[in-house]
């Protein structure tokens, strides 16, 4: 937590003109048809990094196994994030019916961004203080 | 070895020099880890002079350990420990956050901190190994302009060494506050903003060492288990009977506030002079409507969620900021100074964080000093200002000046039970009696005199971490919330509140064993392990020195206030009763294989295989 207390999930919210699958020199990205996630072609993958920068919310990441462009793949359709979410009882994430949502690029910020955001929402008027 | 990262490391300061140190699995397997190991640990190093080592010298040594449940059992935590400066022994205080994880992500299933650096520094734990860096900076900074600082510094370095690998999240920090930095006992090593290990006075220790934080910072997997699948399963039920705790999630342990005073009669009343309020005011309620500004804040993994965010949003204290306050804040910041409204009382935890205190340690210490000015004992010359109950301005007062060591507060801030010793010397009374202590350190907001509380009278007496509530001895020693029962919570270093529940309980060896792969058993714990860390810190404990030497039996009694009536509340006239401890205190220490002193047997001793142990106190009862 930058803040304490000011936590919040960070994660890909699958923006609709995939900058990270335009931005890929190698085609190594590519969206699934059925699930439209993202899927990383670890063969592919040079680890240049273009995918990182480019994202709104700088979520992918190179995995410290193996170093290479690490996207969410939905868990096959299935994400298991939101079902935890559910299951205890917190309701904050939820799957959305991509044909009725239109605004992905809202959530899609770095995190440095969103903290400030929330901090000023949860502290008041000190929250510029602390950040 | 499954469940450990295998690797250990030892930082001298003195020198600067860092080296890994690996320990043998039979070792590990005797003693799990946090509090367990740390006990093994100091008694190798330091058993042998045990009753010289100033615990505020660089000759002490901090140990801050993780278990091989952390990050797997949901509510992962890290155990502090070292000699105390409080009780003299050994206490395994443990801290929430995410800094045991990225440890043992980072490789390392523990430091062990020795010598006194030069200056002030602070330690960066990440998948390089660890470093020593310069904390100058920080040094004497509360802990919002530590955290900040840190965070954006570690963010920084870490964005360094790999751009754009990925968007850097902060370093999980252990800092301390000015009152740790100026080695006052009642100082807590501090995470986050309000998450503190109290007990045992290591921020003191760490001040002493002139360290100021660690940052920790692992991107590694956590250590192989042995049975991967059947951990997920597991990890999954005990989330699942948390989700499931009701109370817990909602009110936090809030709710104690108004519902241990009113209906348990067993909470800290101006200095433990009553047990009893009916204070509606303090209800969770109130502070829900009037400070809370966040239900849920749980760390990584945790399924219970029990911390809120409480911030003063108007009046005097406008800006304080503090987590619920929890039940044992609430009452040793609230109750226990005569306070009753939410607002003040964030401001006093408030004020507490800031300067590092304990939160139970420095309300127990200006309470103490509170009733001194009610009897005439300290004046207003003494103090520089009137200090009467429910002054939330005054107390605020007190406590700077405490952590700033200045004039009274120089005494008052090594500790309740020294301070009586000190002030009553100089004033020619006996002023032990207005402390509540046990062995040295302020006892947990959980009272016996009503005996509705889950404590009992030779919970804290007989306990081996002094007035620990997280590790109360009961007469059934098998107990769900018996000294043994904690100390496992304590060596496989994961949330209590986590395995509340019985269901939970019940899984716990399962899950060792899933974890792990050895074969540890109800049985095998309380017959054998628990009773061998038992005995080394009741050993230490009769060792402590050098400045006080606990007495067997003499020091083993509750305080004296704890033997007047309850002057007030639904049970008023109860009290302790003398005759009834003793009895349940031979009982206690002959079921831990004690004898009538509570001195561990030779035989059990080894049996225990601690042979040097047996040696080591003979020589040292004999000699006095």
């Amino acid at each position: 937590m930058r803040v304490p207390g000011a936590e919040y999930p960070h994660l890909c919210t699958q923006c609709h003109d995939y900058p990270c699958v335009a931005a890929c020199p190698v085609d190594a990205l590519s969206v699934d048809k059925d699930i439209s996630a993202v899927i990383v072609n670890k063969e592919k993958c040079t680890s240049c990094k273009a995918c990182i920068l480019v994202c709104p919310g700088r979520i992918p990441f190179l995995h410290p196994g193996d170093n290479k462009a690490t996207v969410c793949d939905l868990c096959s359709g299935d994400p298991q994030c939101a079902k935890v979410c559910t299951e205890g009882g917190w309701g904050v994430l939820r799957v959305v019916d991509r044909a009725k949502s239109h605004s992905y690029k809202l959530y899609a910020r770095r995190p440095n961004d969103v903290t400030r955001n929330l901090v000023t929402i949860i502290f008041g008027e000190r929250g510029k203080e602390l950040i | 070895m499954r469940g450990y990262a295998g690797k250990f490391s030892e930082i001298d300061l003195s020198t600067g020099e860092i080296r890994e140190i690996h320990l043998n699995e039979e070792v590990l397997k005797q003693y799990l880890g946090g509090r367990g190991l740390a006990t093994k640990i100091l008694w190798d190093s330091l058993g042998k002079k045990w009753e010289t080592v100033n615990p505020l010298g660089p000759e002490n040594i901090l140990t801050v350990l993780a278990g091989p449940l952390t990050g797997y059992y949901p509510g992962g935590r890290m155990c502090i420990s070292g000699k105390s400066p409080l009780t003299l022994g050994i206490v395994g205080s443990t801290v929430a956050g995410e800094h045991a994880i990225d440890m043992r992500c980072a490789g390392y299933d523990g430091l062990i901190v020795k010598g006194r650096a030069g200056k002030p520094v602070y330690l960066l734990v990440t998948d390089d190994g660890v470093e020593i860096k310069d904390a100058s900076h920080v040094w004497g900074k509360d802990r919002i302009e530590t955290y900040k600082i840190l965070t954006k510094e570690g963010t920084a370095e870490l964005e360094k060494r790999s751009p754009n690998s990925r968007e850097w999240r902060e370093p999980s920090i252990l800092h301390i506050g000015p009152a740790g930095e100026k080695m006052s006992r009642v100082a807590a090593v501090q995470s986050k903003w309000a998450h503190g290990a109290g007990y045992g006075g290591y921020g003191a220790v760490m001040g002493s060492k002139n360290l100021k934080a660690i940052l920790f910072k692992g991107m590694g997997p956590l250590p192989e288990v042995w049975d991967i699948e059947r951990t997920k399963e597991l990890i999954w039920q005990i989330a699942k009977i948390n989700f499931s705790s009701d109370s817990m999630r909602r009110w936090g342990t809030g709710a104690a506030g108004y519902d241990v005073g009113a209906r348990l009669s067993s909470e800290p009343v101006r200095n433990w002079q009553e047990e009893w309020h009916d204070e509606k005011s303090f209800g969770v309620d109130k502070f829900e409507e009037r400070v809370w500004v966040k239900r849920y804040w749980g760390d990584f993994g945790c399924p219970t969620t029990c911390e809120k965010l409480a911030v003063v949003k108007a009046g005097p204290f406008k800006g304080a900021i503090s987590d619920n306050p929890d039940y044992e804040i609430q009452a040793y910041g609230g109750t226990n100074l005569g306070i009753f409204t939410p607002e003040e009382n964030v401001h006093i935890c408030s004020v507490m964080e800031d300067l590092g205190f304990c939160g139970i340690q420095g309300g127990n210490v200006a309470g103490f000093a509170a009733e001194l000015y009610q009897r005439g004992i300290l004046t207003k010359d003494d103090l520089g200002f009137e200090l009467s109950w429910g002054d939330a301005e005054a107390f605020t007062r007190l406590l700077r000046l405490i952590a700033d060591r200045r004039g009274v507060g120089d005494i008052l801030a090594e500790g309740t039970y020294r301070a009586a010793l000190k002030l009553g010397k100089m004033k020619g009374l006996d002023l032990t009696k207005y402390a509540v202590v046990e062995k040295g350190m302020g006892i947990g907001a959980h009272g016996i005199r009503s005996k509705l509380d889950y404590v009992e009278a030779v919970s804290y007496p007989c306990s081996v971490q002094g007035g620990d509530h997280t590790s109360p001895a009961q007469r059934y020693i098998r107990k769900s919330d018996s000294e043994l029962t904690a100390m496992l919570h304590d060596c496989g270093v994961y949330c209590w509140f986590n395995i509340s529940e019985d269901a939970a309980l019940e899984l716990i060896w399962d899950f060792i064993q899933t974890v792990t792969g050895w074969p540890i058993t109800a049985d095998e714990w309380y017959n054998n392990m628990a009773l061998r860390i038992l005995a080394i810190q009741r050993a230490v404990l009769l060792l402590s020195g050098p400045d006080i030497i606990w007495k067997p039996i003499t020091d083993d009694d509750i305080p004296a206030r704890w033997y007047e009536p309850l002057p007030s509340g639904p049970y008023a006239g109860r009290a302790a009763d003398k005759k009834e401890l003793e009895e349940d205190r031979r009982k206690y220490f002959e079921a831990v294989g004690w004898n009538e002193e509570g001195i561990p047997k030779s035989s059990e001793l080894k049996r225990l295989d601690l042979i040097d142990v047996d040696g080591k106190l003979r020589s040292f009862l004999n000699s006095r």
